[in-house]
C-alpha cells in the first residue's frame, strides 16, 4: 500500500505537471482537491486518464470520482479494489 | 467625436531576450523555448503555479504581459470590464493542436486538449489579472498594425474599453515572438500616440 501511494504521488506530479510540488510533500491523506492539493477539474480528467494508463483502470461511474479521488490513500485503496 | 489613445508600455520576448519598453531586461544563451520560458518566469518573481500547466503560447503570452504590465499599469484606475485584449499571431495554436493529436493515438489528454484554441492566451490573463472587457484573437499571415490600429482605436471610441493590451503571440516549435503593447487613454511619461506607425515600429525594434 505505501509503495503503491508513493508511486502515485509521483505519477500525479509528473502527470499534472506539478512542478512546484515535491511528490513526498502530498500527504497520503491530503485532499487532492480545492483547499488540499488545489486541483481543478481538467485534473480531475488527468486522474481518470492516469488510472487508465498506469493501472488499466476504467473509472465507469463518474458519480464515484470525488470519493475515489479525494485523497492518494483513497486512490490507492481503489486500486486495489480493481485489481482484487 | 474621437478621443485619442496612446501606447504606454510595450513588452517584446524573442530570441532568448526580453525587451521592455525598448530595452532588454533579460537575456539567456542558448536555450529552448521551454527551458527559456521557464526562465523568464524565474525572471518575473510570480508564484503563480498555474504558470507549470500552461502551453507554450500561453506561457509565452502570459510572460510578456506580466512584464508589460509590471510597474506600468495601474490596473485599480479602470473597472476590470473597461480593460481588454486584442491579440493576433500566424499559427493559431498549432503547436499544442499538434501535441494533442499525438496523443489521441494512444490516449487524449485533457489538459492538453483545454489548450487547443489561441484565445486561451488571453483566457489566462484575464484570470491572473481579473480583467473582464473585450477579447479577441485574429489569425494573420503577418504582423497587422493596420486591422489591429483600427479595431483597437474603435473600441475605444465606442466605449467598449478604455484600456487594451495588444499585439503579436505567435509560437510553433522552436519559433516564437511575442509583442505586446499597452493601449490607454490617457498618457505617461514615455506614451506614443497609438498610431499605425508607432506600432510598427515597436514591432521592428526587436526584429531579431
Amino acid at each position: 500500500m505505501d509503495n503503491l501511494m508513493s508511486d502515485l504521488k509521483r505519477q500525479i506530479v509528473e502527470q499534472l505537471n506539478l512542478q512546484h510540488v515535491k511528490p513526498e510533500d502530498i500527504g497520503d491523506d491530503q485532499p487532492l482537491f480545492v483547499e488540499g492539493l488545489g486541483l481543478d477539474s481538467i485534473d480531475a480528467l488527468e486522474l481518470i486518464v492516469l488510472l487508465q494508463q498506469q493501472y488499466g483502470i476504467k473509472l465507469n461511474n463518474a458519480e464515484e470520482g470525488p470519493t475515489v479521488f479525494r485523497s492518494v490513500r483513497t486512490m490507492a485503496e481503489y486500486i486495489q479494489r480493481a485489481r482484487a | 467625436m474621437t478621443d485619442k489613445q496612446y501606447i504606454t508600455g510595450s513588452c517584446s520576448i524573442l530570441g532568448n531576450e526580453v525587451i521592455k519598453n525598448g530595452s532588454t531586461v533579460f537575456r539567456q544563451q542558448e536555450a529552448s523555448v521551454q527551458t527559456f520560458l521557464a526562465s523568464v518566469y524565474g525572471y518575473t518573481g510570480a508564484n503563480y503555479p498555474r504558470f507549470y500547466k500552461m502551453d507554450n503560447l500561453c506561457k509565452l503570452g502570459w510572460l510578456a504581459t506580466e512584464i508589460l504590465l509590471a510597474q506600468t499599469f495601474d490596473a485599480k484606475a479602470y473597472a476590470p470590464e473597461e480593460i481588454g485584449l486584442v491579440f493576433s499571431n500566424r499559427s493559431s495554436s498549432l503547436d499544442t493542436d499538434i501535441k494533442y493529436y499525438d496523443t489521441v493515438k494512444t490516449m487524449a489528454s485533457p489538459a492538453l486538449f483545454v489548450y487547443t484554441l489561441p484565445n486561451i492566451v488571453m483566457g489566462e490573463i484575464c484570470i491572473r489579472h481579473q480583467f473582464k472587457g473585450e477579447n479577441d484573437f485574429f489569425i494573420f499571415d503577418d504582423f497587422n498594425a493596420v486591422f489591429i490600429h483600427d479595431y483597437v482605436t474603435h473600441l475605444f471610441n465606442s466605449g467598449a474599453l478604455k484600456a487594451c493590451i495588444c499585439g503579436w503571440v505567435e509560437l510553433l516549435d522552436d519559433a516564437y515572438r511575442a509583442c505586446l503593447y499597452l493601449v490607454e487613454a490617457r498618457q505617461n511619461n514615455s506614451a506614443l500616440p497609438f498610431t499605425i506607425e508607432n506600432i510598427n515600429q515597436i514591432y521592428q525594434k526587436t526584429h531579431g
